[in-house]
């Protein structure tokens, strides 16, 4: 691109800094309507200080966000919470997330859930609905839930959205608890008719990190799931879709943490909290914008946040002269900053980070701690 | 919501051309079945980015030219072998490259369940 001379520059004035190049556009937002939630699954990634109802943005709001959230280049759109049906605009929301040409994807427990409300939900234009799965029988599921007969429900639920053939994706968290069940879920997900089944093994970040010496899978189970997913892959292929998010604490490498901190997605929390990543309050000294104040594309073009870890000028030794920063953008920042004290440190489940022994030892020991138990996620008032 | 969602880059984009690598693998689709996108998958003009896309369940898929063309072909009521025809006509190319390009294509959105070809 050519410039024109710059005046100040020709009277021999210093140059200006170079303002930093515009970041290419987010794909997906993730819209979390709510705290509010019946559930109190122990791995909740709400973060510990819950927005009460009273924080909540209204529906228009919201609607204007949507707005500004396409016309910054959002195509997909995911309406979570806490439960997003504890809203009684979400029709509305789903009507108005369509209107401004979002895909428009459901994430919920189906708590809530009733035929009539899921009609209303079909009409406004719901592309796609996520249901979680918590265990594969009532009294696991409802054990991890804290929420008697959530699991009943939940199938009723499923049943009524396959039956209108809404496509469904069921997110199972996987854990110590219920990973020797995998193959289990993955032929419930088969008998529930899921066009998708999403095998998350449960991320050490908020609710769940006071929960690891109850959660944490043993070296043996994370090994075990990642052949059991393999092997369910190549059984099911064009039948149903399998995602897989291993255990990343024993893995060699980072996980590539949102494809790239304000690269590819932004999570907007209750109150109108425009966050990178669903975890990134863990960091202190960030300063997060709200949606209901500024423009949505300034912020991501422009919000401290954002620009923190963006990109790789953030970088230390040794992610800054590895060939995988592109890969895995040196993993996880609020990883590194719960784990190594320093939100821009290698995330320390890398083989190359001087933390990586006291990671595997830590898992190690939670992932064998018999006497743990579960503390469950507050409720939000 | 669910304590897995942070590892998963949201909806990374892929380019998905009908160009497969060689050699190309045997497509199955038969010339009589008639493909359709499943309910939850659609094409949209990516007016930010100036690009077609195939949006579909937690998926983002920028669409190349081909890619577009074979889709606006593929519309549930006209078979495989009717879709091969009228892209070979739109494109001037041989049949037997089109068949193979548009068969590796839309089977590969078959195996990830983003369209069927009954």
């Amino acid at each position: 691109m050519t410039r024109a001379p710059d005046p100040l520059a020709a009277r021999g004035a210093p140059p200006a800094p170079t303002p930093a190049p515009a970041p290419a556009p987010p794909l997906a937002m993730l819209a979390e309507l709510t705290h509010r939630c019946p559930l109190a699954c122990p791995y909740c990634s709400n973060p510990l200080e819950l927005t009460a109802r009273a924080g909540e943005l209204s529906t228009l709001q919201w609607a204007r966000i949507f707005e500004e959230a396409a016309a910054l280049g959002v195509l997909q759109l995911h309406l979570s919470g806490g439960e997003p049906l504890a809203r009684r605009d979400l029709e509305e929301l789903v009507r108005a997330a369509r209107g401004a040409d979002l895909y428009t994807n459901l994430i919920t427990s189906g708590i809530g859930l009733t035929e009539r409300r899921l009609d209303a939900l079909e009409a406004a234009g719901l592309d796609h609905a996520q249901l979680s799965l918590q265990g594969v029988d009532a009294a696991s599921a409802d054990e991890i839930g804290g929420y008697r007969g959530g699991y009943v429900r939940k199938r009723q639920a499923a049943a009524w959205i396959v039956q209108r053939g809404v496509p469904l994706t069921l997110n199972a968290v996987m854990h110590r608890r219920n990973l020797d069940r995998l193959e289990e879920t993955i032929a419930l997900a088969e008998t529930m008719g899921a066009r998708r089944l999403e095998v998350a093994t449960v991320q050490f970040h908020g609710w769940a990190a006071k929960n690891r010496g109850a959660l944490m899978p043993t070296r043996d189970q994370a090994r075990r799931a990642g052949e059991v997913v393999a092997a369910a892959r190549r059984r099911l292929a064009g039948r149903l879709v399998i995602d897989y998010v291993p255990a990343d604490h024993h893995a060699d490498y980072p996980k590539a943490c949102m494809g790239g901190w304000g690269s590819t997605g932004l999570n907007v929390t209750p109150d109108g909290t425009v966050l990178p990543c669903h975890a990134a309050q863990s960091i202190p000294g960030l300063v997060f914008d709200n949606a209901a104040q500024r423009p949505l594309a300034r912020i991501w073009r422009e919000g401290a946040a954002f620009r923190a870890y963006r990109g790789d000028d953030w970088m230390q030794e040794p992610c800054r002269s590895c060939d995988r920063k592109g890969r895995d953008f040196g993993g996880c920042r609020c990883q590194a900053m719960a784990l190594t004290g320093d939100p821009a440190a290698t995330d320390p489940v890398c083989v190359k980070s001087p933390h990586r022994a006291a990671l595997v030892a830590a898992a190690e020991r939670d992932a064998h701690d018999a006497a743990a138990t579960l503390t469950w996620r507050a409720a939000a008032s | 919501m669910s304590g897995g969602a942070g590892a998963a880059p949201p909806a990374a984009p892929a380019a998905a051309g009908p160009r497969a690598p060689a050699p190309p693998p045997p497509h199955g689709l038969s010339p009589d079945c008639r493909p359709r996108l499943l309910r939850g998958v659609r094409v949209k003009h990516d007016a930010v980015r100036g690009v077609p896309v195939l949006l579909a369940p937690e998926r983002v898929i920028r669409l190349d030219p081909i890619g577009a063309a074979i889709l606006e072909e593929t519309d549930g009521a006209r078979t495989f072998a009717e879709i091969v025809a009228a892209l070979a006509a739109r494109f001037d190319a041989p049949r037997d490259r089109i068949e193979g390009d548009a068969g590796r294509f839309l089977a590969a959105l078959v195996a990830r369940r983003m369209a069927e070809a009954p």
